[in-house]
């Protein structure tokens, strides 16, 4: 399979979408294109599986073309299955996006060529073997989030007067978001050179290509430099602690497309990127550094959810909780055991579904109601109850119900965890899992003062359910997410590396 | 004949200057319009022109000398000048005095050629000079303003002490060698603590030219007063001549001092980066703010001159191409609104793009660009620039022009908030882009698009550099 077809067809789908009349024309094509693209991803899937069955080994599907020959940087793409697993994340998260943008009216020709050229950057970041093409790639995502977030958001100017929890303006939450994954990209840059120049000896021609590198061994002291400017780059983008305040403003002022995508992929970017360039490119020092990563997850993790508790806004609470669980993420790098490693991953997939469904519930909500906050809302089940259980199974989910994902990650990355002796290991595996009792606890009360009790607001008597897309985009993702929890058996297969 | 086959990129320009002198000097009289398209044909002549390759050689007696590279550095300089030009037509068509700016702007690149090509101090300090007081006569060319005489004279005044300080390095120089010719000076470089003054005196000429701090004081002012397309040739072209020849000189007469320069570079980048982006952060006016942002880049190409290799050089003058592109989108668009308008301050261009959306989108590629944003041109410039500067495993300074992007970025989202966030009571009316222009529009943004996702062009710029 041609690899890069899969950042082709985005591109094609955002060109044609600009050439498209009306606004009809533009959401059905862009329907069309993510939906191809979601076959597409599933037919890598299935020759992904084909190809391993008949022995495949390590990258599948490798293509290379020389871009600088000067400089030997390539671009270079490729699969294993972690990124199999991610690929098909972002197309099904893409979507489920397109589906609940469906009312966006102004601009809408703008929109959804930023929303699909912020796919394309997802998925050319996850088939990079080059790591000049990834970090172009990592690039490419930075400025349609700004954008998106900038237009399109909603921040307090949208809000009553009586909001009580401080919220940032759209504009200065785009920015905040925009320059601190600028900063991790920068962070990224550094580490990517000092790689650069390390390999192929003093005079040699360096290279970024990513096989040769996890190949040879770098030399210890260049991982041990090199590492932290890694992993904090990529960290930033996955909330790592403490660079993880862009995380609540820029996902409650994003549009609800754009939350989705951000906490679903772009959140992801850093996890993967985390774990394929600085982990696996630098082992030593990614066992040197350990500590320091475990201690900052937990951090994340404990914080994260104390932090979720206080909220009062949906989205704000959807936020904090994802800084809680991807917390869990970089637990399970960070801790190295090879069960640990996959739990992160499974971690990955299982909170892009689920918080790209718990993002898609709360903007559904915000659509009718026009208000995020708990105590206002309350008996949505009554008026509009295909929205409110799609929104108490990505809570039930969130809390890690067995039957859904969130339970199979999460336990993996426990049970990874648990493997690796020493008392600092344990205490951290133990507080992780003893926040889940916290993450309990926030989600079964966002549930109960919104989904149950007596109506609130006699307005809300008037709502609508759920229309056709947004009922296929809660499915859609929804499927995604039972799949994974009741059957997880063919997602660790595909993870195994 | 080989004389004017080594001359026919300067002899072409001169042809154009002569021809405009008669046009005017002549008894008929024509129309401003008619001047300026003609122009236009005749600089993209000049460009195409710019293609033909012939072998390298030296001319009166290593005075002045061609190659390959020096032909494409010249070039870039004709396409730069093509673009300025036809940004130039609606500002020039209702200018009394058309005629004349052709003249001095291609003066100057006449200057520039020259200087390229040089061989010799004297040589050198000839074609800077043909440049510079042409320039002056064009930064005071918006005859009724105060403000663009203003920045006329501060610019001569600061030219004529930056060439004063080069002269007398040159005499030193000369003092200290026994020669001007750029390989005897080579020779006879031994770093003693003379030398070094004197090169210090020289590059202090230098910095002044290309706005390096802390020679850098004349700039927002010049910019900000003179014409705005006076001001994106002053940002572009003339820096861009200015860093061509600034790194043939280090990087084969000044090579022996290697070991010297480099910290001083080094210093100077980090010096400029940094004040560059903080200036730049409080401005309101999109002038100033982009004077401030080229002090910034100056910084960056300076990191890619430490690097001092073929991947060094071939990333400046892969940098300037893409600079030019960048650069005088973003110009082009303010020149454009702030003549049809007069309006340049960051919050007269809030909700341009319900208004202009076309204009709108180049200018936020020109600035995405100029951050270097994937999928631009300008990320592979900056990526290329401190992946050369990063060669001497020199990673506290790589590390801190990594992140002086991020603060750049700040003040390129900042117009990008105004045009695509802002509202305001009374947004710039719908403008109508003629034709000249628009074709300078879509060259610069095909150019944005272009430059970095095609592979050969920098490999070629590579295959010609110079390094050691």
């Amino acid at each position: 399979m041609n690899l890069s077809l899969l950042v082709l067809v985005p591109l094609i789908t955002a060109i044609a979408v600009l050439f498209c009349r009306g606004l009809n024309g533009v959401r059905w094509v862009s329907l069309a294109g993510v939906t191809v693209q979601l076959l597409l991803s599933f037919g890598l899937l299935v020759l992904y599986w084909r190809e391993r069955a008949a022995g495949g080994m390590g990258m599948l599907f490798e293509s290379r073309h020389v871009w600088f020959k000067p400089l030997n940087i390539w671009y270079h793409v490729g699969v294993d299955g972690i990124s199999v697993a991610m690929i098909l994340l972002t197309a099904f998260v893409m979507v489920a996006a397109v589906l609940v943008s469906w009312s966006v009216q102004s601009w809408s020709k703008e929109f959804f060529v930023l929303l699909l050229f912020l796919s394309g950057g997802a998925y050319g970041f996850f088939l990079s073997l080059d790591l000049f093409t990834l970090f172009f790639f990592l690039e490419v995502s930075v400025i349609p989030k700004f954008l998106l977030i900038g237009i399109w958001g909603s921040g307090a100017s949208n809000d009553g007067p009586s909001a009580r929890t401080p919220r940032a303006s759209k504009e200065y939450s785009a920015m905040k978001l925009a320059l601190m994954l600028m900063g991790g990209s920068a962070l990224v840059f550094v580490g990517l050179l000092g790689v650069y120049y390390s390999t192929g000896g003093a005079g040699g021609p360096h290279t970024f290509d990513w096989p040769a590198i996890a190949h040879m061994q770098l030399p210890v002291d260049v991982q041990r430099i090199f590492f932290p400017f890694l992993f904090v780059g990529f960290g930033i983008f996955t909330a790592l602690f403490p660079f993880h305040t862009w995380v609540p403003d820029g996902h409650s002022a994003a549009p609800t497309a754009a939350s989705m995508f951000l906490a679903g992929i772009s959140m992801k970017l850093g996890g993967y990127g985390c774990l394929r360039v600085a982990v696996f490119l630098m082992p030593v020092a990614a066992r040197e550094y350990s500590l320091v990563i475990i201690v900052l997850a937990t951090i994340a993790i404990v914080y994260g959810a104390f932090a979720t508790m206080m909220q009062k806004d949906l989205k704000y609470i959807n936020a904090y909780s994802s800084i809680s669980h991807c917390g869990f993420i970089l637990l399970g790098i960070g801790m190295l055991t090879r069960t640990a490693v996959v739990g992160a991953v499974m971690q990955m997939i299982s909170h892009g579904l689920m918080t790209a469904l718990f993002f898609a519930a709360i903007g559904m909500i915000y659509d009718r109601a026009h208000t995020r906050l708990v105590e206002r809302l309350g008996g949505l089940l009554k008026v509009m109850p295909f929205i409110s259980t799609v929104f108490v199974i990505a809570g039930l989910c969130s809390l890690g119900l067995p039957g859904l994902s969130g339970f199979v990650a999460e336990i993996t990355v426990f049970m990874g965890s648990w493997q690796r002796t020493g008392e600092a290991y344990r205490l951290a595996t133990i507080l992780a899992c003893a926040s889940i009792v916290i993450t309990a606890v926030y989600i079964l009360r966002a549930t109960g003062q919104t989904i149950m009790g007596p109506v609130k607001d006699p307005y809300y008597n008037g709502l609508a359910d759920a229309t056709w897309n947004e009922k296929l985009a809660a499915v859609l993702l929804g499927i995604g997410i039972i799949a994974i929890g009741v059957a997880p058996f063919w997602l660790s297969d595909l993870l195994r590396f | 004949m080989e004389i004017f086959l080594s001359l026919r990129q300067e002899l072409i320009v001169t042809g154009i200057i002569f021809l405009l002198l008669f046009m005017k000097v002549g008894v008929a009289e024509y129309k401003t319009e008619v001047i300026l398209r003609l122009v236009n044909v005749l600089l993209f002549v000049n460009f195409i022109l710019g293609f033909w390759s012939f072998p390298d050689s030296t001319l009166f007696n290593g005075m002045f000398h061609t190659n390959k590279l020096i032909v494409l550095e010249k070039n870039i300089l004709n396409l730069g000048t093509l673009i300025v030009s036809l940004q130039a037509y609606s500002w020039l068509k209702d200018h009394r005095q058309a005629t004349e700016f052709y003249i001095l702007l291609l003066s100057t690149l006449t200057g520039f050629f020259f200087m390229i090509s040089s061989g010799n101090l004297l040589m050198f300090y000839l074609g800077l000079e043909l440049s510079t007081i042409p320039l002056t006569a064009l930064s005071s060319f918006d005859l009724e303003k105060r403000q663009s005489s203003e920045a006329a004279m501060k610019f001569i005044i600061s030219s004529a002490f930056s060439s004063a300080l080069l002269l007398f390095g040159i005499s030193l120089l000369y003092g200290a060698t026994g020669t001007l010719g750029f390989d005897t000076i080579a020779r006879h470089l031994d770093g003693s603590a003379f030398q070094l003054f004197a090169f210090i005196l020289i590059l202090s000429g230098f910095a002044f030219k290309i706005s390096v701090v802390p020679f850098h004081l004349w700039t927002a002012d010049v910019y900000e007063g003179s014409p705005v397309t006076v001001t994106a040739y002053l940002s572009v072209i003339s820096k861009g001549a200015v860093f061509f020849i600034f790194v043939q000189a280090l990087y084969t007469v000044f090579k022996p001092m290697a070991g010297n320069w480099y910290g001083i570079l080094v210093l100077l980048s980090v010096l400029t980066m940094v004040t560059g982006n903080l200036f730049a952060l409080r401005q309101r006016n999109l002038k100033r703010l982009l004077a401030f942002s080229s002090i910034a880049q100056s910084g960056f190409i300076l990191a890619g001159i430490t690097g001092s290799s073929h991947a060094g050089d071939a990333s400046v003058i892969y940098f300037i191409l893409v600079y030019i592109f960048s650069n005088l989108g973003a110009f082009g668009v303010v020149s454009f609104i702030s003549t049809q308008t007069g309006r340049e301050s960051i919050d007269d261009y809030k909700g341009l793009y319900t208004t202009n959306p076309l204009l709108s989108w180049i200018m936020a590629f020109s600035l995405f660009s100029l951050a270097g944003i994937p999928p631009t041109a300008g990320f592979f410039g900056k990526f290329f620039l401190l992946m050369a500067g990063a060669e001497k495993g020199n990673y506290v300074f790589i590390t801190i022009a990594a992140l002086n992007m991020v603060i750049s970025l700040y003040y390129y989202l900042r117009v990008i908030k105004a045009i695509f966030m802002d509202s305001q009571p009374q947004p710039i009316g719908r403008l109508h882009v003629p034709l000249l222009p628009n074709i300078a529009f879509v060259v610069c943004l095909g150019g944005i698009i272009a430059t970095g996702l095609i592979g050969w062009i920098y490999d070629y710029i590579y295959s010609l550099s110079i390094g050691f």
